[in-house]
């Protein structure tokens, strides 16, 4: 397929842009990648590919846009079939399995480190974290059950929850760093311990996930301008 | 082949009635456990330990939470009556609305519902944008789903049957024939089907509770 056919909007900083991009790299898929500064006026073609939402990342394929990180990828896996394994798991009560997991990650984990992020006292930040060290030990479960002792949350190879959980490491890790401690780690979690090392080291999402040092530098810029904005 | 299937709902969830409407479609047999959500059964706590919420769909003993995908587990497992096209692109369209119904339109509809004055009005604006867009998704067809009924019809079976209920009890009109003519023609239509409407709790119970939900938020007169 040309590469001409598909193009992803998106923002290297941004999760939900890297796990699509992981998507297209586990089906060997090629794609232009058209950076959106999504923190600036938001450019016109994105806004003509996602009237609705006004958001990254949008895949166009033979230009149609498809919109919203975690239906790109479930698209990704239907429209490529030939192309690698798939991306879901093929049994069906597996699938809802890692639907859900991809549900809770994004509605209910994700946001409590964005939250940490944006609270500035200490009791607050405590409870958030309090709720962050839960969410960790769900997804410690999910790792087990889901992976059957193999590698990853798909078994042997990188799948749908790998990518879904696996494409924050990198804010997981700015999160440890600014906070003073680990997420992930051998003691109350081992399972992901063990897992986020392999992910960032698994060609799928090496070149990927963003350095967290880069991740902060970017970090203090939003803060920078917002302030002198507000 | 004996399946066996339970559904753990409550009398009035908008979120298990797409459960159940998608069973009824696909002409499942299935056993109905209705939960109290202030006094929640031991066994919903073991199947959706996460969330504790309905519903839940129990398949040969196995849980499934989240209405939507409990609704592609289905439409996956028994292939009879499909509810999500076949075309990848399609599917993909049709879960960007049913996601867009739950996170933006139904939070607009509420907040009219609890507002207002002159937030009210602003909120009137922002779920009449919202509703433009789903209006702008009928051109031309039936359902959502086409012809026939189909996922996104499902998923956005609590815009037929609950707006009209909060509207009443607000007095006031969010979807207009005249300014939404397909999506009015839409919700007549999914009402009208047997398979749908037999199944929505009572309407004179639907008022009284979400009058008493109501009720908080609106200004008591000095």
């Amino acid at each position: 397929m040309a590469k001409g056919d598909v193009q992803l909007l998106g923002a290297w900083s941004s999760p939900f842009t890297n796990r699509v991009q992981m998507a297209l790299n586990l089906k060997s898929i090629d794609y232009e990648f058209i950076e959106v500064n999504f923190y600036s006026n938001k450019s016109e073609s994105l806004l003509k590919a996602n009237p609705v939402h006004k958001t990254i990342p949008v895949l166009i394929h033979d230009e149609k846009p498809i919109c919203e990180s975690l239906i790109i990828i479930q698209y990704i896996d239907e429209a490529w079939t030939k192309n690698g394994q798939s991306i879901l798991p093929s049994d069906p009560y597996d699938r809802a399995i890692a639907r859900f997991w991809a549900a809770y990650i994004d509605e209910k984990w994700f946001p409590l480190l964005k939250e940490l992020g944006k609270e500035s006292g200490d009791e607050t930040k405590a409870a958030i974290m309090r709720k962050i060290f839960e969410g960790a030990g769900l997804l410690e479960e999910a790792f087990v059950k889901c992976s059957k002792g193999k590698e990853f949350f798909d078994g042997d190879n990188v799948g749908y929850v790998d990518i879904v959980l696996g494409c924050f490491l990198g804010w997981i890790k700015v999160t440890e760093s600014m906070a003073g401690l680990k997420l992930f780690d051998e003691t109350r979690t081992p399972g992901l311990a063990g897992w986020a090392e392999r992910f960032v080291s698994h060609n799928a999402a090496k070149d990927i996930v963003p350095e967290p040092h880069k991740l902060i530098e970017f970090y203090m810029m939003v803060q920078a301008a917002k302030a002198s904005t507000g | 082949m004996g399946e066996e299937l339970k559904l753990f709902r409550t009398w009035s969830s908008r979120y298990a009635l797409r459960v159940v409407h998608a069973l009824k479609i696909k002409d499942l047999e299935y056993e109905t456990i209705f939960e109290d959500i202030k006094n929640k059964s031991t066994s919903l706590l073991e199947y959706n330990p996460i969330h504790k919420k309905v519903p839940v769909l129990v398949h040969n003993g196995k849980p499934i939470c989240e209405s939507l995908v409990i609704l592609e587990y289905i439409d996956e497992i028994w292939k009879q009556s499909p509810l999500l096209p076949q075309d990848p692109y399609e599917k993909a369209m049709a879960r960007f609305w049913a996601k867009f119904g739950d996170d933006k339109v139904m939070p607009s509809i509420w907040s009219v519902f609890i507002s207002q004055r002159k937030d009210q009005e602003e909120a009137i604006a922002q779920a009449a944008g919202n509703l433009k867009f789903l209006e702008e998704q009928l051109t031309g067809k039936k359902f959502f789903g086409g012809e026939t009924i189909g996922y996104l019809d499902i998923a956005f079976g609590w815009v037929a049957n609950l707006i009209s209920i909060l509207e009443e009890i607000a007095d006031l009109k969010l979807v207009d024939a005249e300014i939404f003519p397909l999506l009015s023609a839409w919700m007549n239509n999914f009402s009208d089907h047997p398979v749908i409407n037999e199944c929505w709790p009572p309407r004179d119970k639907m008022v009284e509770k979400f009058k008493a939900m109501r009720e908080p938020y609106v200004e008591k007169v000095a």
